[in-house]
């Protein structure tokens, strides 16, 4: 090991543990108390050192899939890395897509692969694949095991690699004969590690902070754009603070939902592909933008060559790699962005100045004209249930403090448009990667770590059916997620693009032979209930929500026709947008 | 516009395909590159020749900043430097040809390091520029074989890439 590791104060133990009872006390000593996983050679004798213990739970899941999206989303509910063991080859490879996830949305995994005997590796042996080489590019690092005694060691280093900078996960593999039950070594958990080659910053360059506060206070249609690294970087609360001493309009990404209250009449809704039409506008005419944990992402900026061009760009990340990446920042600055909004926050405080008010009246003026122009309306006119009314209502009866772990598809983006998000790390869905099959583990990995709230599943016939048979570790476990199914009958998102730009050929977007959910939640031991007419809602939901401990599956037939508007024009700048089948901007 | 990147990397197994993997996934060009282990055991010293526009660059060394076991990072070709790249060029060499060979590496101050009745192999150290040149100059010679070790670079002065 070449990284200097100063471990604090080296208390001599003489503990002596295997490679195996050392992975369980590692996790056990970094306060782990759940272990999201499934058994196989590899990893036997891991989990039977998990047996002898019960500090460290493990949940069985019915894919390794879903193990790594239960880890997942108990870390973007709670900000601390959640943990996932597997066993080598095909246990590792199904892990993939739900470490690809974690990765795309900076979210802090430390995954355990179990691996073949290190004499074997290479060799072609049963169950091995390369799983370092397969892993590199989705995660943020990965290691293996090649002595026992440093177990250790190598579990703080994933833990502090996986939470600290831009969060991301870890695989460490592990050897079989790393973890033989009858070798045995001195167990000591570090309770630091620092590398030389990886520092990242945590405190902001004063005099860039000291040059956005004058752009700021400079400006005359300024907005903020926050995303998910505002949440992440838990800045929530600085956040909020400054947009609201300035009277800043905010917007979230997708990913950053909750960042700034919904309910909050200077939240002028999510920006995008989708975003509202007044973010999207907003954005375009802005003057000044300050961007907080975001990275200009391609479904953000639509053509970065017409993207809001009268701006000047103030970004605050974490990552340096992020800034200027896509969009050229005027005023980088590179630092956690909690210290450096606090930082900002003292100097405005101190300086006691606003922004030009009769500007901002203006600014504010105009936005109002947008929010009411096209304020998050749809189609009300007809007998069939509309999806964004079906969001509405779960909002409404779960006073927008739900959990609300989304599948991917034109569902998510109504969750994400119509759900009231007042708080940070209560959105909980797949922005980067997309990935269909997300929703039900992820509310699982919630549910299981909040038991008393309420936890609700987003998602459509196609998603849910790619993690379907995870009802079985609902069951196991007493997980009573609400499924919330907004069924219709197509892989809706694809079959919009279809009717866009492929004029509704409808290649293998719609699925025949569909199972009856009800009756296979109830062969999974839960409560199905059907909704097809809008005056059915109401009373289910009140049903699903008042069998608290049970796991409701809403199979709830929506418009198969709608659409997700506003949608922008591929090609075009921010504020190009459909804003309905007829109307564009 | 050419660079020549220089970086210093833990020397640890996996290390180097991470970092070759970075340029893989982002599209990034690697023209050349060579890496050895330096009067530290535990550094590996890598230069890295790319080209690209000045974004490109700024994102390649910011991205191979982000890799975990890179421990620094420098564009050197940024300001003063030296270059050198060592080639071995293997040609037929026979009849008048041989003298012929011999003077033209002579004049680029190169080696015959190997001689058979048929062939001579030579060795030239210079900028990649100069190694371009050389084999121009052989004109109708035939060559058999060229080894090139990719460029290697330090910057000049003071100026140091160390831990
Ligand atoms: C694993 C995976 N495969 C394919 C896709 C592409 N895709 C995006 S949305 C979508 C349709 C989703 O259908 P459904 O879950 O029924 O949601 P809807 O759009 O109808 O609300 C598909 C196929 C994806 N995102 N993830
Ligand atoms: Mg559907």
């Amino acid at each position: 090991m070449t990284s200097q590791t100063k471990s604090a104060d080296l208390a001599r133990t003489t503990e002596m543990l295997s490679g195996a009872a050392m992975v369980i006390r590692a996790l056990a000593d970094e306060g782990v108390e759940y272990l999201y996983g499934y058994p196989g050679g590899a990893v036997l004798h891991i989990y039977d050192a998990l047996f002898q213990q019960n500090k460290v739970k493990h949940v069985l899941v019915r894919h390794e899939q879903a193990a790594t999206h239960m880890a997942d989303a108990y870390a973007r509910a709670s900000g601390k890395a959640g943990v996932v063991l597997v066993t080598s080859g095909p246990g590792a490879t199904n892990a993939v897509t739900g470490i690809a996830t974690a990765y795309m949305d900076s979210i802090p995994m430390v995954v355990l692969t179990g691996q073949v005997m290190s004499h074997l590796i290479g060799g072609d042996a049963f169950q091995e694949t390369d799983m370092l080489g397969i892993s590199r590019p989705i995660c943020k690092h990965n290691m293996s095991v090649r002595r026992p005694e440093d177990i250790p060691l190598l579990i703080k280093k994933a833990f502090h690699i996986a939470q600290s900078g831009r969060p991301g996960p870890v695989v460490l593999d592990i050897p079989k004969d790393m973890t033989m039950p009858d070798q045995k070594f001195p167990y000591h958990y570090p309770s630091d590690v620092s590398l030389r080659s990886y520092q990242p910053k945590q405190q902001g360059h004063a005099g860039q902070i000291k040059k956005a506060v004058t752009a700021l206070l400079a400006a005359k249609k300024p907005v903020l754009y926050a995303g998910g690294g505002a949440i992440l970087g838990k800045a929530s609360a600085e956040l909020t603070e400054l947009a609201q001493l300035l009277n800043l309009p905010v917007t979230n990404t997708l990913m950053g939902l909750g960042a700034y209250p919904a309910d909050d009449k200077q939240f002028i809704g999510m920006l995008g592909m989708h975003g509202s039409y007044e973010a999207n506008q907003t954005m375009h005419h802005a003057d000044l933008i300050l961007a907080v944990g975001a990275r200009f992402d391609d479904r953000v900026t639509n053509n970065t060559k017409k993207f809001c061009p009268d701006a000047t760009i103030i970004h605050i990340d974490i990552d340096p790699a992020s800034i200027s990446k896509t969009v050229n920042a005027h005023i980088p600055i590179v630092g956690l962005v909690q210290p450096v909004l606090a930082d900002m926050l003292a100097l405005l405080k101190q300086k006691k100045k606003k922004l030009d008010a009769a500007a901002l009246t203006q600014w504010w003026q105009q936005i109002e004209h947008w929010r009411n122009v096209h304020g998050g309306r749809y189609d009300t006119e007809t007998p069939l249930l509309k999806p964004q009314y079906v969001i509405e209502q779960v909002s409404k009866i779960t006073k927008g403090e739900a959990y609300v772990c989304s599948d991917v598809g034109q569902h998510q983006m109504f969750a994400a448009q119509y759900y009231k998000f007042n708080q940070p790390n209560r959105w909980i869905n797949s922005g980067g990667l997309g990935t269909m099959g997300f929703g039900l583990p992820a509310a699982m990995g919630v549910k299981l770590n909040y038991p008393d709230a309420d936890v609700v599943c987003v998602t459509g016939e196609g998603s849910i059916q790619m993690n379907i048979q995870e009802l079985s570790t609902c069951k196991q476990y007493g997980l009573g997620v609400k499924i919330i199914n907004l069924n219709n009958g197509y892989l809706g998102m694809v079959k919009q693009w279809q009717d866009m730009n492929y004029e509704s050929r409808y290649a293998s977007s719609y699925m025949d032979s569909l199972p009856d959910f009800v009756k296979l939640a109830e062969a999974y031991g839960h409560v199905g209930i059907r909704v097809t007419k809008p005056e059915e809602l109401q009373p289910a939901l009140e049903r699903a929500f008042a069998l608290k401990d049970q796991l409701v599956f809403l199979d709830i037939h929506i418009d198969p026709k709608e659409h997700v508007y506003p949608m922008q024009v591929p090609g075009g700048a921010m504020n190009d947008m459909f804003l309905s089948k007829t109307e564009r901007t | 516009m050419r660079h020549i990147i220089s970086v210093l990397l833990e020397n640890e197994s996996g290390a180097l395909a991470r970092l070759v993997g970075l340029f893989a996934q982002r599209g990034y060009n690697i023209d050349s590159l060579n890496v050895a282990p330096t009067d530290d055991a535990t550094l590996s010293r890598l230069t890295l020749v790319t080209h690209g526009n000045d974004q490109v660059i700024e994102q390649i060394s910011k991205q191979l900043h982000k890799l975990i076991e890179v421990v620094k990072v420098s564009d050197i070709s940024e300001a003063a430097h030296i270059e050198r790249e060592l080639m071995l060029v293997k040609v037929k060499a026979s009849g008048n040809q041989r003298e012929e060979v011999k003077r033209c590496a002579d004049i680029f101050r190169g080696q015959i390091i190997d001689v058979t009745p048929t062939t001579y192999t030579i060795q030239l150290v210079g900028t990649s520029d100069k190694l371009d040149a050389f084999l121009q100059a052989l004109g109708t010679t035939p060559i058999m074989e060229v080894v090139r070790s990719g460029a290697s670079g330090i910057a000049r002065g003071e100026k140091t890439l160390a831990l």
